[in-house]
């Protein structure tokens, strides 16, 4: 009856809504930022480490949402690991053209590989109300990023 | 029965013929409308009575002195009358027309509340409300002094009675405000007796009515409520119209609610005096047009008969009822004993929006989420949401045995 949802429930995010990856407190984070999203309930924290060299050594998250929300997360704690702050917000500006129009236009060559990783999600840009599932993680991350303490609301 | 209302036999597909929408396509499927209880779709009754206001009956009401205008005016109050009717109401002045039933408790809320109550007096909701019916008493805590006391449901999801008696028996409980019937749970409470309760307390008692009046007979009169409020657009007519029932004499000590034309006798610039109710509180234009719509709404269903409507829910909620448990991993929210055409479910493995997703793509529309009753859902512990699935009178039996197959798939997607 749902073969068509396919698109949007690929296996690689019904795997990552199902088994979180980082689905963790980290304790040796140096930045926290919790997500929420107040139209649906979905909330989140996500907890960020940094190497010596400014990158981000670590991140992990713990929250509850829908199989996208989760797996966004998941993917995004896997992806961003090694990057320095200004490749997470341009993977995190990059993704979310990739979700609300379903092609990623400005991909530099640089993060190609990383993105590649995150285009199982585009499929949520034909399901408006489902775009906010996906970028919350991402709004999250910029908020830690900032370290303001204060939420992100993925609208 | 309303006069020159002829009743007509229930006959579901005639109905459904009545709502152009229904023979629409959502998705490529033909649409499953299971979200009335958020909103009704519109008979063409109703929607030719407001093409035909604007057509040839329209003007301003209650300021014109000619012709077109006594005509409106005739029109509007004749809707008046009508709602009256609907709910038994001993007079049509007793009838206060607002813009939605979430503006008419936030007319009691700052009217009566701030009007009548007294800092340090009590207001009761339950847990089982509607954030409609929520949050203008916070408001009036804090604006007023009030004290907010919420009275807990059983895990059936019935309003917990002994405790409501526990509430009210220091006697310093104003107000009562509680639903008829939850968005949510489906279940209808019993008003006589809450009203008998708060007024044995010295309370007044205000009924959320927004999904009783759809589903039951209401008659304010035998459950002697004080405040009732219902909406024109879940009673399948038009937004933007929603009505208060408030007996005559608490509303003599009510003061206005908004200022402006149409509620006031006479303006000075310094002073003015109001008009008697209940255009006290029908500051400004009316919704005109949406009273022609809500008159025609209740034509409609006074005409099939509202102890129809109620038998033909209660038998597909029966059918529900006896179908959907059968579903591996599905629960149900609540299992009141008296319950209307609507109720809240979950999948074990699916969050409620990727579930309504997938309904979506079925062609099955239901609320997900947590359907402006979150304390409620965290009271019964759905933090993730649920999806809720609502009647109308239109509603048949194939479309639940439909949503049961829907939802077997659904189940085995996520597996």
């Amino acid at each position: 009856m749902f073969d068509d949802l396919r698109d949007l429930y690929q296996e690689v995010i019904l795997d990552h809504g199902r088994r979180p990856r980082n689905f963790r407190r980290l304790e040796n984070a140096t930045h926290h930022a919790r997500g929420d999203n107040p139209l649906c309930g979905d909330k989140m924290d996500l907890w960020l480490a940094f190497d010596d060299a400014g990158d981000i050594a670590d991140a992990a998250f713990q929250g509850r949402g829908c199989a996208i929300s989760m797996a966004s997360a998941s993917l995004m704690t896997e992806t961003v690991r090694g990057k320095s702050p200004a490749q997470a917000r341009q993977m995190g500006e990059a993704f979310r053209a990739l979700a609300m129009t379903g092609h990623c236009p400005h991909c530099e060559a640089a993060l190609a590989d990383d993105m590649e990783r995150l285009t199982p999600l585009s499929g949520v840009h034909e399901f408006p109300s489902r775009v906010k599932c996906a970028t919350l993680a991402w709004h999250t991350l910029n908020n830690a990023l900032e370290s303001s303490g204060e939420e992100a609301r993925s609208e | 029965m309303m006069d020159g209302i002829s009743h007509i036999p229930f006959d579901v597909d005639a109905i459904r013929a009545d709502f152009p929408i229904l023979a629409t396509e959502h998705r490529g499927k033909p649409l499953v409308f299971l979200d009335s209880g958020a909103s009704a779709q519109k008979p063409r009754q109703v929607i030719q009575a407001m093409v035909s206001c604007m057509e040839s009956a329209y003007a301003n009401v209650h300021r014109g002195a000619y012709h077109l205008s006594e005509q409106a005016t005739a029109d509007y109050e004749g809707a008046r009358a009508a709602v009256a009717a609907f709910i038994n109401a001993p007079s049509e002045a007793d009838i206060i027309i607002t813009a939605s039933s979430t503006m008419a408790m936030n007319l009691v809320a700052h009217s009566f509340g701030r009007g009548v109550l007294k800092p340090g007096q009590a207001v009761v909701i339950s847990e089982m409300e509607h954030h409609a019916n929520i949050v203008p008493w916070q408001m009036l805590r804090d604006a007023h002094g009030t004290e907010l006391r919420i009275c807990r449901i059983t895990d059936a999801g019935e309003l917990d009675l002994d405790h409501l008696s526990e509430l009210l028996a220091d006697g310093r409980v104003g107000l009562v405000a509680v639903t008829h019937m939850s968005n949510v749970l489906g279940t209808v409470t019993p008003a006589a007796r809450i009203a008998r309760m708060a007024h044995e307390a010295g309370a007044r008692v205000l009924f959320d009515g927004s999904q009783a009046a759809v589903h039951r007979r209401v008659d304010v009169q035998a459950i002697d409520a004080d405040f009732y409020a219902f909406t024109g657009h879940k009673l399948y007519g038009p937004t933007g119209i929603g009505v208060l029932y408030a007996k005559a004499d608490v509303q003599r000590l009510m003061p206005p609610f908004l200022g402006g034309g149409d509620m006031i006798a006479s303006v000075g610039l310094h002073h003015s005096t109001w008009a008697e109710p209940p255009q006290k509180f029908e500051a400004g234009t009316p919704p005109i047009i949406e009273a022609t719509g809500l008159h025609a709404a209740i034509r409609y269903v006074e005409a099939i008969g509202m102890s129809a409507i109620e038998a033909h829910e209660r038998a597909l909620v029966d059918h529900a009822m006896a179908v959907l448990p059968g579903i591996e991993g599905l629960s149900i929210l609540g299992a009141a004993h008296d319950r209307g055409g609507v109720f809240a479910f979950a999948l074990d493995n699916a969050h409620s929006h990727d579930l309504s997703t997938l309904l979506d793509r079925a062609g099955i529309a239901v609320r997900a989420g947590r359907h402006c009753a979150e304390p409620l859902h965290e009271r019964l512990g759905a933090e993730n949401g649920t999806c809720r699935a609502s009647f109308g009178l239109y509603t048949t039996m194939a479309e639940i045995d439909y949503l049961a197959e829907a939802l077997t798939s659904a189940r085995r997607f996520f597996a």
